[in-house]
């Protein structure tokens, strides 16, 4: 679903993700895990094509990035540490106004639909910059979603939930997962985003120094996996 | 019918916005007042050379106002990162270009409608002779400051200094708009069009160049 081949970033001169091959399939959730620095973030925005690879392959289903990139948007799902949101419009216009952009048949009831699922019914009225952080997060989960993708990547999902919103996100990431979609997640949460994932990548100065299914590792080997990305030169 | 749905969706959404905050058109409405209040204090109504510089200043004030509501006219797309939930959409990016413009187009019409008639009046200058070529100049020259103030917002607004960048890059591309439209609303308050037909030309050719440029260039713009 996801396929990535020699994906190289360079920023003034400076090599950011190096020759970086990828492959997340249908049904499939990965969580990519690294040092801070490591080109994480980075590689999410190059297969968002939001920062286009400075070389190196993007396809998304069947579409190759970028030269038909908006039939490649609809199918994505991208949630990174900002939450897009429009701080003066209401959690319901911002749903409303990210499902019309999508094309999704009748969006004020899909908006409606996903504030409930992620228990923001209440507030569907008040101006998303009345939100708490976990709150803005919920939202901004709903927003990934709404347009049904296909491939979703998030970027640590997790920052600001609360126990119930931690519960909420893992259930819909399953969800999707089951429901054939493909993740591809930024996480440093070794116990609740690797609780989600069926495969854990490595990555360490803007390469994959290492990859195993998640079966294959114990939460102590995870750790140690990860000191060891860290400490490489 | 995909293009239009998605520029109309970003035009309501920086309407409904507006409604909301009345960030711009406040700021853009007091300062064409004052304008008029400033310019009140240095003519004579109903005076030879008011009604003679009267088409410069008022464009003056319209051009301020639209600088100050542009100069906002990003932010909220700064915020929170709004502007990459945009680009994620699955439409040409250009759409968010022409979906910013008319937005701030309808601001800066409504500015002008309560502005110029007050102007009039309080300036004793007589009616304009043909109001409707006169809509038109003030159609064709807001189109053509909202086209390259738009696309120059977007650019400065990912400087840190962008309040301050955007005049320096918009006055000097906006002289051949500003000459224009003074000279064609003077004619149209006159109702003497004799040797206007460049001036036309030039707005036409103006809007259709700064409408071209930005929807060829508006995507590279955002992925720099």
């Amino acid at each position: 679903m996801l396929h990535a081949t020699g994906v190289t970033k360079r920023i003034g001169g400076r090599v950011v993700l190096d020759r970086v091959d990828l492959d997340v399939v249908p049904g499939e959730a990965v969580a990519l895990m690294g040092p801070n620095g490591a080109g994480k973030s980075t590689l999410l925005r190059a297969l968002a094509w939001l920062s286009p690879p400075s070389s190196g392959q993007v396809t998304v289903g069947e579409t190759r990035l970028p030269a038909a990139s908006p039939g490649a948007r609809s199918q994505m799902g991208v949630l990174l540490h900002h939450t897009f949101l429009y701080e003066s419009l209401t959690g319901l216009e911002n749903l409303v106004l990210h499902a019309r952009l999508h094309g999704v048949a009748d969006p004020k009831r899909a908006a409606g639909q996903w504030l409930e699922r992620v228990g923001l019914t209440l507030f569907a009225h008040e101006p998303s910059r009345t939100y708490s952080r976990g709150m803005q997060q919920r939202l901004a989960i709903a927003r990934t979603l709404i347009h049904r993708p296909k491939v979703l990547l998030l970027d640590e999902p997790y920052t600001g939930l609360d126990l119930d919103g931690e519960e909420l996100l893992s259930g819909l990431i399953r969800q999707f997962r089951d429901g054939g979609g493909s993740v591809l997640m930024v996480t440093h949460d070794l116990e609740t985003g690797a609780a989600v994932s069926d495969r854990f990548i490595v990555l360490v100065r803007g390469r994959v120094s290492g990859e195993m299914a998640a079966g294959a590792v114990s939460r102590a080997g995870l750790e140690e996996l990860y000191r060891q990305g860290r400490a490489k030169p | 019918m995909k293009y239009l749905a998605g520029l109309l969706t970003i035009t309501w959404k920086d309407i409904t916005a507006e409604f909301r905050t009345k960030e711009m058109s406040t700021s853009m409405g007091i300062f064409a007042l004052l304008v008029m209040v400033v310019f009140g204090f240095a003519l004579r109504p109903g005076a030879e050379e008011t009604v003679a510089v009267f088409p410069g200043f008022a464009w003056i004030g319209f051009f301020f106002a639209g600088l100050l509501g542009l100069s906002r006219s990003f932010v909220s797309e700064k915020m929170n990162g709004a502007m990459t939930g945009l680009m994620l959409a699955p439409v040409d990016r250009s759409v968010i270009y022409f979906g910013k413009v008319a937005g701030n187009l309808l601001f800066m019409f409504v500015v002008e409608a309560v502005s110029f008639p007050l102007y009039i009046v309080l300036f004793d200058v007589p009616a304009p002779q043909r109001p409707g070529s006169l809509a038109l100049v003030a159609f064709l020259g807001t189109l053509g400051f909202v086209a390259v103030g738009t696309f120059l917002a977007a650019l400065a607004a990912n400087t840190r200094t962008s309040e301050l960048l955007l005049p320096i890059l918009l006055f000097p591309l906006a002289v051949p708009l500003v000459i224009a439209v003074v000279s064609m609303t003077r004619a149209a308050l006159t109702g003497d069009f004799t040797d206007t037909a460049s001036w036309w030309r030039m707005l036409v050719v103006y809007d259709a160049v700064f409408l071209v440029v930005p929807w060829l260039l508006f995507e590279y713009l955002l992925e720099s």
